[in-house]
């Protein structure tokens, strides 16, 4: 039987590679795109663990919710992937300096 | 479960706004480019009518609908009618500057609104899955409306950085959200609250949501350490856009750490005030010194706006009804400073040039004085001098600080105020004593804008020698 804590620490682990990924990332913002979808699975795995072990379903749900949401934020993050390509013919992170902050 | 259209009623100001934004989106699509300004007054309609439905429905008992995932209560009746007036002002300022640009599209109107109903969710949910639907509906809108401009280098990098760090804050406040479920079985506050105060602190699970979703506070409010995305996109994106981002989603930021930490996590304030103290001070502190060394107005009053983020959570942080209803006060007034600010920089713009730097402002007062002293006015109102209402904000703060025996840490905020008073005098300094640059046309606005210029910039006045007012309102709030 697996316990909840394995679902847990295997949804932890993703979560890290993919906050990880967002900022050891310097060469391709697509990579950056995947890498927000993947911390949003984790999240959902996470929903759905507690979900079964509490016995309720409001963590299914909110999980089908994310999801839809997740669908919105990547066509608007490839929209501005788009964006940028056309202005810079780049979609390097590096190259993303003209503003410094 | 049958559904009961009384439901319905307590979120027609929602309702308003969303019909607005599909009217919108339908009518651009048959208007001719000389027509436009339809949709700008219908937007203000709309808006209008939001504002005259949030009073209607307003008053009177807490209310909670919708299966317990919507409430309308003292809280939102207020903080809906702040968003939806700075809202309004936000679009009445913004189409003097979209016209001379030709990016007068329906698109602004549509994305705007939408962000603004995304505001209003947020302030009236009442479990966090309609907080994050909220949320999620303001930022993806407001990720768009960076990238609006399409020619534009700048405004395409800046959206890209806010789109993955905005993703990034909702992400970890997503996460957190999910430990807190697990630990309290319930996504709706009450509840939540409940299981909270009967566990305490000993829920592992519980430590590590909170610690999560504080981080997730900390980026949509932009507070240091999460502080890196907000330079960078006031400085790229459209004035305009600066203006209805930089100004009510502080409201609406504000109510998310409140229905979050207040109506679900209050049983556990100590917790939560730690972490909240380090984000106070390190944005109290980083805000005032490096907006100091700003020469781009537009980098500066981000800075400053990390400044202001540090004293409205010190307020959240006390954990009084008092604290709260002072943080509020400060939210209010905070976005309707931030609004007549940036206001002004989209007055002083015109075709091919935006007013970007420090020297733009230079002898304001000698092209049309009765704007200098409005900038002179709301920058006052920024620094905090008597009698505007940027003093009664942090004077109220303070006290509430004081009276939770964190002295030193309102000695650290009114040094740093000090600070930062500096940079909004030289602003002051450039408008009045400055030269203007040679050859620039006189300023030619409409009536509307100097009317609604007129309004934000007295109201800062007012409100400060009368504060009564809206600091009632507040304070019934949480009483």
């Amino acid at each position: 039987m697996i316990a909840l804590s394995d679902y847990l620490i295997l949804a932890a682990m993703i979560f890290i590679l993919a906050v990880a990924g967002i900022f050891l990332n310097r060469k391709n913002l697509i990579l950056i795109l995947m890498c927000i979808e993947l911390m949003l699975l984790a999240v959902n795995m996470n929903f759905v663990a507690f979900s079964h072990f509490l016995g309720d379903m409001t963590g299914q749900v909110f999980v089908f919710f994310i999801l839809t949401v997740a669908a919105a934020e990547a066509a608007i993050g490839l929209a501005i992937l788009v964006v940028l390509f056309r202005n810079r013919r780049t979609i390097k992170v590096e190259d993303l300096n003209s503003l410094k902050g | 479960m049958p559904f009961d259209a009384a439901n319905l009623i307590t979120v027609l100001p929602e309702i308003a706004i969303l019909i607005t934004a599909a009217a919108v989106l339908i009518l651009d699509l048959y208007l001719k480019d000389k027509d436009r300004d339809i949709i700008h007054t219908l937007t203000l309609i709309g808006l209008l009518v939001a504002i005259g439905l949030t009073g209607a429905v307003g008053g009177g008992e807490r209310q909670v609908v919708f299966d317990g995932n919507v409430v309308r209560d003292a809280m939102s009746d207020l903080l809906r009618g702040a968003i939806l007036i700075v809202s309004l002002f936000g679009f009445v300022y913004a189409r003097p500057w979209l016209k001379d640009r030709g990016l007068f599209v329906g698109e602004f109107y549509v994305l705007g609104l939408f962000a603004v109903l995304g505001m209003l969710i947020m302030v009236s949910s009442n479990s966090f899955l309609t907080l994050y639907l909220g949320l999620e509906l303001q930022a993806l809108s407001l990720y768009a409306l960076v990238a609006f401009d399409r020619d534009s280098n700048k405004g395409a990098e800046a959206a890209m950085k806010y789109f993955v760090l905005g993703a990034l804050g909702s992400g970890m406040l997503l996460y957190g959200v999910s430990m807190i479920y697990g630990a309290t079985g319930s996504v709706e506050f009450g509840p939540v609250a409940q299981a909270v105060a009967e566990q305490g602190m000993d829920n592992t699970v519980l430590v590590f949501g909170i610690v999560f979703l504080v981080v997730g506070i900390g980026f949509k409010f932009g507070a240091v350490p999460f502080h890196m995305w907000v330079p960078d996109i006031y400085e790229g994106a459209p004035t305009p856009v600066v203006l209805l981002l930089g100004s009510a989603p502080k409201i609406a930021a504000f109510a998310l750490a409140v229905r979050m930490l207040v109506d679900g996590l209050a049983a556990i304030h100590a917790d939560w005030q730690g972490m909240l103290v380090i984000l106070a001070v390190l944005s109290m502190g980083l805000g005032n010194l490096v907006a100091i060394a700003q020469t781009n107005i537009k980098r500066m009053l981000a800075y400053s706006t990390i400044s202001h983020v540090g004293f409205l959570l010190l307020g959240l942080l006390a954990g009084s009804a008092q604290g709260y209803a002072a943080a509020m006060f400060y939210a209010i007034v905070y976005a309707a400073m931030a609004a007549g600010a940036f206001g002004i920089l989209l007055i002083l713009s015109r075709r091919g040039f935006d007013a970007e730097q420090l020297d733009d402002l230079k002898g304001l007062n000698e092209r049309d004085s009765w704007y200098a002293a409005m900038m002179a006015l709301l920058m006052f109102s920024m620094a905090g001098v008597p009698p505007t209402v940027g003093f009664m904000a942090k004077l109220l703060v303070l006290e509430a600080v004081v009276r939770i025996d964190l002295v030193w840490l309102a000695v650290v905020a009114v040094i740093f105020s000090i600070i930062g008073a500096f940079y909004y005098l030289r602003v002051v300094k450039l408008i009045y004593f400055d030269k203007p640059v040679e050859g620039l046309p006189r300023l030619s606005t409409s009536g509307g804008v100097r009317f609604a210029m007129t309004l934000n910039g007295l109201s800062m006045l007012a409100l400060g020698v009368f504060p009564a007012g809206l600091l009632g309102l507040c304070q019934n709030v949480f009483a």
